[in-house]
């Protein structure tokens, strides 16, 4: 049964299907990953990277194929027989008890005995070793929760070697790093392909890919549709082959014309029961006409920021004036106020904030302005004329499929999006908050999104959009605001704006 | 000087004597929530232990066979608990509370149908009880001295093994534990089967240490008066054992006041110091200790696609 090829692939995948209900995610995959390389696994939302990788660290059973690790057929039932086999995996949400020090997280399911003393004693001498060997340092005895992102990755992969993995797997590593920490990451990971390590890379982003792996390989629809050398291809081609046609990733835009200030806050500041000062001294001004962008590592104030503009929390120090409207602590505002005020709001978590997932599209499409016409006549709601509204918003956002009475749950992340964003910019906002426009959507609808976001703006709408990707901000705004630890450390206009300065703002450094 | 002492030592007595069974609760509920799995259904747990220690000690003549079956009682009800929230990762409370329905019902008809005393065991005599060891006017079964041991046991189980480091794990982030390669189900079950034990030796102590026979409903809340000592010390054992000792004390207050008349205020209603702890929790939880932070995933069923 076992066929020792000269020189096993470190892991060969053979014709592997997965099915979730009706979604098919994984089709007939097949690869090979060659030892002591890293290599790049790129596709959209949705094309089935994740799910093939949790099928290779035994997370979900295939429904067929199978799995081969340095030339030996294996069974994976669960995540113990792939650490048996030397696979390791870094995930996209850390696998991390906050509650716990960085040692007892590094030696949780491999304590080396029943009581904790020894293990831990020999767990921190070879936390000490693998620090020097690979270059990465940690405190044993921090909380994980007092740690930095970078930091509590640099545990993730810390947990893997400690567990004597060879071949590691990592899920989307960079979408909470600074672009500095994603070098620093990438430093790291070409440090383990020199000591012999196999490096399973799985992105969403190219420019990644091209930085980082020496081989790639393109899925689509759950399927592989091309493998590459990475030096002998490049962004375009690769982004081409994701989408399967010809993409335009720039914006035309129109100049700006600047017009009235319709949003501005002054010391605008949020503590939290705990004291913790969540918004310290923010000042933005917004203006008709204009997009303004603000960047920023996740965590740093961003969502708080939408809250307070979006009247869902009141400001605990400060003022905020909309559209001549001015709120302030002794006269907290509220989101119907707000909406009144013609301020529109995409919230960042759209599941839980921007619609009930249990509701039908069409409920969803006029949530928040369902009461008083046209929906609601004598306290009723006119279901007819709700379900025409979302049928017109449809048709003119292009939301698939075209049905108002669907669950808002069944419809992809890219028209969910979609839909939201209908609803907010139909009834022609004075003001436009976006967070996280394109979050979890696939390159199709991020065209459509920022184009409509571009034209509301040409249309005299004052747009504020907050995005964790420097690539969207950079492409839309106007104007860039960057966000650190609450508060706004600085402001660059997108033409001179570049990855590394602004990288170093949004990590803190001290830059005008 | 000596009846100062006399009072102090007594009522020292009475306290642990009152504290016991919220002590052995308390700190199974304490493996139970560390693992996760909010466990309402103590009181439950504790009146089927206790109607089963007390028939099975009447018939057998055994206060020990009587312990033997309240743990088996409660180990039974725990597995139910177990199965429902772990198994089939039904609601928890929802399945506590069922618990404790059944229990209050069941004690109650087996009670009726086997010794016909309106619910009631026959009263127990000589070996049939537990009987103090060394302080015949204390009152120290050796329950009393098994629920003393539990908290340092407890502590030490929580932080210094491999077992408990797990278990924090798994009421924290189930997911981090399943990607180690642990089960979650084994870790859980294990948790509420040493749940159920505690629970056990606590019904045990109320039916055949200290009284003699069972009643019915005779728990009458200190499940949940356990429940709130593990919320008062913050899921940590040694402040659970504090605020049970707390209620102990007051309950012990409450019976020494009974019918005494205080100078200046006049007889004390002693329902009023029945209420205490039930009003101590209320107050002090709604912000005079803080926030006490539960296991994070405590209460939410681990389920995952396969």
């Amino acid at each position: 049964m076992q066929a020792l090829t000269p020189a096993a692939a470190a892991i060969e995948l053979r014709g592997i299907d997965k099915s979730f209900g009706v979604v098919h995610a994984v089709r007939g995959v097949s690869l090979r990953i060659e030892p002591g390389t890293i290599t790049g696994i790129v596709g959209e939302n949705g094309a089935g990277k994740s799910t093939l990788m949790s099928i290779l660290y035994g997370l979900y059973r295939a429904n067929s194929g199978e799995i081969w690790v340095g030339g030996r057929l294996v069974e994976m039932a669960s995540p113990r027989d792939a650490i048996a086999h030397g696979i390791g995996m870094v995930h996209q949400h850390f696998m991390l008890i906050d509650t716990f020090t960085v040692l007892e997280n590094l030696v949780l399911g491999a304590e080396g005995g029943a009581l904790l003393a020894g293990g831990l004693a020999v767990a921190r001498a070879e936390l000490a070793r693998l620090a020097r060997d690979y270059g990465l340092s940690v405190d044993p005895d921090a909380r994980v929760a007092d740690l930095s992102v970078g930091e509590q990755q640099r545990v993730e992969i810390l947990k893997v070697l400690f567990r004597g993995a060879r071949i590691l797997i990592l899920d989307e590593p960079s979408a909470v790093l600074t672009p500095q920490e994603t070098d620093r990451l990438f430093d790291i990971l070409r440090t383990l392909k020199d000591r012999g390590v196999t490096v399973i890379l799985i992105t969403h982003k190219l420019r990644e890919i091209m930085a980082a792996t020496d081989r790639v390989y393109v899925m689509r629809q759950g399927q592989i549709v091309a493998e590459r050398r990475t030096r002998d291809t490049g962004s375009e081609e690769l982004a081409e082959l994701m989408v399967g046609r010809k993409v335009r990733l720039d914006l035309d835009k129109v100049p700006v014309r600047q017009g009235e200030i319709l949003l501005r806050t002054e010391h605008l500041s949020l503590i939290d029961d705990r004291g913790v000062r969540l918004l310290d001294d923010v000042g933005i001004e917004l203006r008709a006409g204009e997009i303004v962008g603000i960047a920023g590592v996740t965590g740093n104030g961003q969502s708080e920021l939408l809250q307070v503009l979006s009247g869902i929390r009141a400001p605990s120090g400060g003022r905020l004036t909309v559209c001549g409207h001015t709120i302030d602590t002794g006269h907290p505002g509220d989101p119907a106020q707000m909406r009144e005020l013609g301020l529109a709001h995409v919230p960042e978590d759209r599941l839980r904030q921007g619609m009930v997932a249990a509701f039908q599209a069409s409920e969803t499409s006029i949530l928040g302005y369902q009461n008083g016409p046209p929906f609601t006549r004598n306290y009723l709601l006119d279901g007819p004329a709700v379900g025409a509204h979302c049928a017109e918003l449809m048709e003119r956002f292009d939301v698939r499929p075209r049905s108002p009475g669907l669950r808002s749950s069944h419809f992809s992340g890219g028209n969910q999006q979609k839909l939201v964003l209908a609803r907010e910019i139909a009834r022609r906002p004075r003001v436009l908050l976006v967070g996280q426009p394109t979050r979890g959507v696939d390159i199709g609808a991020i065209e459509f999104i920022h184009r409509e976001l571009v034209k509301a703006r040409d249309a005299g709408c004052a747009v504020l959009v907050v995005s964790v990707e420097l690539d969207e901000i950079l492409s839309l705004a106007d104007r860039i605001l960057v966000m650190f630890a609450g508060r706004i450390v600085g402001e660059v206009e997108p033409g001179r704006a570049d990855e590394r300065t602004l990288g170093l703002m949004m990590a803190g450094a001290e830059t005008a | 000087m000596d009846e100062a002492f006399s009072f102090v030592f007594l009522m020292l007595a009475s306290t642990l004597r009152v504290a016991t069974p919220l002590v052995l609760c308390a700190m199974g509920g304490l493996f139970s929530e560390k693992g996760g799995i909010v466990d309402v259904g103590l009181e439950g747990k504790m009146l089927m232990a206790a109607f089963f220690a007390a028939a099975t000690a009447s018939v057998t003549g055994s206060a020990w066979a009587g312990v033997a079956a309240a743990v088996i009682a409660a180990e039974a009800l725990a597995l139910l608990h177990g199965l429902a929230c772990i198994t089939y990762r039904g609601n928890q409370v929802v399945s506590g509370v069922a618990i404790n329905i059944l229990a209050a019902g069941l004690t109650v008809v087996l009670g009726t149908a086997w010794f016909a005393r309106g619910g009631q065991t026959p009263p127990l005599v000589g070996d049939q009880r537990l009987m103090p060891l060394f302080l015949p006017e204390a009152g120290d079964n050796v329950l009393v001295y098994v629920a003393l041991l539990s908290v340092p046991a407890t502590w030490w189980i929580i932080a210094r093994t491999r077992f408990g480091l797990r278990l924090r794990a798994v009421g924290e982030m189930p997911l981090a534990v399943d990607a180690a390669g642990l089960s979650v189900a084994w870790l859980r079950y294990r948790a509420v089967l040493l749940c159920g034990l505690l629970a056990g030796l606590a019904g045990a102590y109320l039916s055949i240490g200290q009284n003699a026979g069972f009643s019915r409903d005779m728990t009458a809340g200190q499940g949940f008066i356990a429940l709130a000592a593990i919320i008062f010390g913050k899921w940590r054992a040694w402040p659970a054992f504090g605020a049970c000792l707390v209620f102990g004390l007051l309950d012990a207050v409450a019976i020494r006041l009974q019918g005494v008349r205080l100078p200046g205020l006049g007889e004390v209603p002693v329902q009023l110091i029945q209420a205490m702890p039930y009003l101590l929790t209320m107050f002090l939880l709604a912000g005079f200790i803080g926030r006490a932070v539960a296991p994070k995933a405590a209460g939410v069923p681990y389920e995952k696609e396969r």
